[in-house]
């Protein structure tokens, strides 16, 4: 037996060992300072007239409920215009698509719209809607819709694959045809998974920001005008961040919070989800 | 929609239920085929519209725009260095940290990690990597950038003050806000991310390739190292192309701490900007047409990069799938 060398190979084997678990008390660490500050901060921050005020100016009590409102309408705007497309693009990739060439083209084309940067999507609603119709809150709503559809149509397509052929070929024995077979068969038994991608897109979307500066704009006030400039939460964080004011930078942790909460909830609700599923 | 509802015919015709079978079937599909295609047109109405809403700036400023470095509103001469460095660099900054930190969580998760923190440090990391980034812009210009400025900053000036091109790359008073730093929070936000997909990569290692090699008195490093990762080498390299793209286009969390200075300096501590901050700060207040076009153009050539890197992250992916991923 070498001694020399196998005492270099539990050395090289102590030191891999060492990097990893520092590797992961790093990353863990930040990851857990994130939340730390979020929590200590965000809830100080937090109050009801964040629920019950709209933004104001700096001094004066104001809250974010212009904010969370307009949030909240782009959401289920997005949603509501997305999910449909995505659900019927997924299946159209799992159940006729399959393996042919257009599916792998139209599946290349989904996979890079679902990474590529948010603010790409903000240019491109831009120039097709804000530059004919101006700012608003439908501008808003369409460029989160364009991240929306990606992440479900992916999402459809996983779990459609996941529905074993053989419930597929009793509903066509039964003489089904095939398009009833897919709505009555197929999209129920993926009924939990589908929804599962709804929920992640929605959490997707809750927290971006980048997109809706230059198509919903922002709006100080109260306003649930869809064509009008409407406020979003994840924008008033940055505007307020970046100001001078100590009870602006309060609100805006209160709202990085808000969200937060509401994303993390919504990833463990879906989480949930799947795992009853399974 | 659920039930066929033959009971309304008199009397049962078969042909014509056939073909009113076939008709909505055809529709349906139909459908789902043009919803399908509105995805491809989404892309290819992103790539159109960029064209044109940098077409002014393109006229106007040609190929050089790429490498020339001045951007000024006032005598609206722009170039799109500045803001290419600052992107290419934060990113390969960013990676530079986060994958073999990423790679080490995955490690840790797949290999020594005891079975009952498995499942709770998994779930953790999973879902930090939903957070958004807004809030890591937030964390990071009033938390991280005071930390760098007083403590790793002043450090990293110190230590490599005499070694001939480090002293260069860190010099200066440490600002806080800056390429760095930018780079750095990056770095935490895309490490949830990159020790998520490597870790998924890993799990597809068939175990007895590992128990194989455990058995012949492999250490864990050489199992890692000469079994697992030659395994899983192309999925691990496109979870990191997926971080990339990732990195590439990340706008909120980088606006913040940047410092949003158009040039390029030689330490990598001074304020920059990136092709995404660059947009996010001074679209709202572009008021020439040429001036928004040539972000606009920014924005092309984020595209331009990101695709590519995500294309080729795709096709790296695909090709696992297709080969080894077995599930």
């Amino acid at each position: 037996m070498n001694s020399v060398l196998y005492a270099r190979r539990r050395l090289t084997d102590r030191l891999f060992l060492i990097f990893s678990i520092s590797a992961a008390l790093f990353g863990l660490a930040w990851l857990a300072a994130i939340l730390y500050t979020l929590l200590t901060q965000g809830l100080s921050g937090l109050s009801l007239t964040v629920f019950t005020e709209s933004t104001k100016s700096p001094g004066s009590h104001g809250g974010l409920l212009n904010a969370i409102a307009g949030s909240l309408v782009m959401s289920i705007l997005a949603v509501a215009a997305g999910t449909p497309i995505g659900i019927l693009a997924g299946t159209y990739l799992a159940e006729y698509g399959r393996t042919t060439r257009l599916a792998g083209f139209i599946r290349f084309f989904n996979d890079i719209l679902l990474s590529a940067p948010s603010i790409i999507v903000g240019l491109f609603i831009y120039e097709v809607v804000v530059r004919n119709f101006g700012f608003s809150a439908i501008a808003g709503a369409a460029s989160l819709m364009v991240i929306v559809i990606p992440v479900v149509v992916r999402t459809t397509e996983n779990m459609l694959l996941l529905v074993p052929g053989s419930l597929r070929e009793a509903g066509a024995a039964l003489g089904a045809p095939i398009s009833h077979v897919i709505r009555s068969v197929t999209w129920r038994a993926a009924r939990a998974g589908i929804v599962t991608g709804v929920l992640l897109a929605v959490a997707r979307i809750s927290g971006e920001t980048a997109p809706l500066i230059f198509t919903a704009f922002g709006n100080q006030f109260w306003s649930t005008d869809l064509t009008a400039p409407i406020a979003s939460l994840p924008q008033v964080i940055f505007n307020y961040a970046n100001s001078a004011y100590d009870d602006w930078h309060r609100l805006a942790w209160a709202g990085a919070f808000i969200i937060t909460f509401a994303v993390l909830t919504l990833s463990i609700v879906a989480r949930l989800l799947e795992s009853k599923r399974n | 929609m659920a039930g066929i509802a033959l009971e309304n015919y008199g009397t049962y015709d078969r042909a014509n239920t056939v073909r009113r079978f076939g008709r909505g079937d055809a529709r349906f599909r139909l459908l789902t085929l043009s919803a399908a295609l509105l995805v491809v047109a989404i892309f290819l109405g992103v790539l159109i519209s960029l064209v044109l809403g940098s077409w002014p700036s393109i006229k106007a400023f040609g190929l050089p725009f790429i490498w020339t470095e001045t951007w000024n509103p006032v005598t609206e001469k722009f170039g799109a260095l500045g803001p290419i460095y600052g992107t290419l660099v934060t990113s390969i900054i960013a990676m530079v940290i986060a994958v073999p930190t990423g790679i080490g969580i995955a490690i840790f998760l797949t290999e020594i990690c005891p079975s009952a923190l498995k499942r709770p440090i998994g779930t953790a990391i999973e879902l930090l990597a939903g957070i958004p980034s807004i809030v890591y812009g937030i964390w990071g210009m009033f938390m991280l950038a005071p930390l760098l400025q007083t403590t790793l900053q002043p450090w990293l000036i110190e230590t490599f003050a005499d070694v001939p091109v480090l002293s260069g790359l860190f010099e200066g008073p440490p600002y806080g806000l800056g390429l760095f730093t930018a780079a750095f929070i990056l770095s935490i936000m895309i490490l949830p991310f990159i020790s998520a997909v490597t870790r998924d990569v890993f799990e597809t290692v068939p175990p007895m390739l590992k128990e194989a090699a455990y058995g012949l008195g492999c250490t864990r490093w050489e199992v890692m190292w000469r079994v697992v990762l030659p395994y899983s080498r192309t999925g691990v390299v496109g979870g990191c192309m997926l971080a990339l793209g990732r990195a590439l286009g990340e706008t909120m969390a980088i606006t913040f701490v940047v410092g949003n200075a158009h040039r390029i300096a030689s330490s990598l501590l001074a304020p920059g900007t990136t092709i995404s901050a660059a947009i996010a700060n001074e679209f709202t207040e572009a008021e020439s047409e040429l001036y928004r076009s040539s972000l606009i153009e920014l924005g092309l050539i984020l595209c331009f990069i990101t695709f590519v890197v995500l294309a080729l992250a795709q096709l790296m992916l695909r090709r696992l799938e297709a080969s080894g991923g077995k599930r």
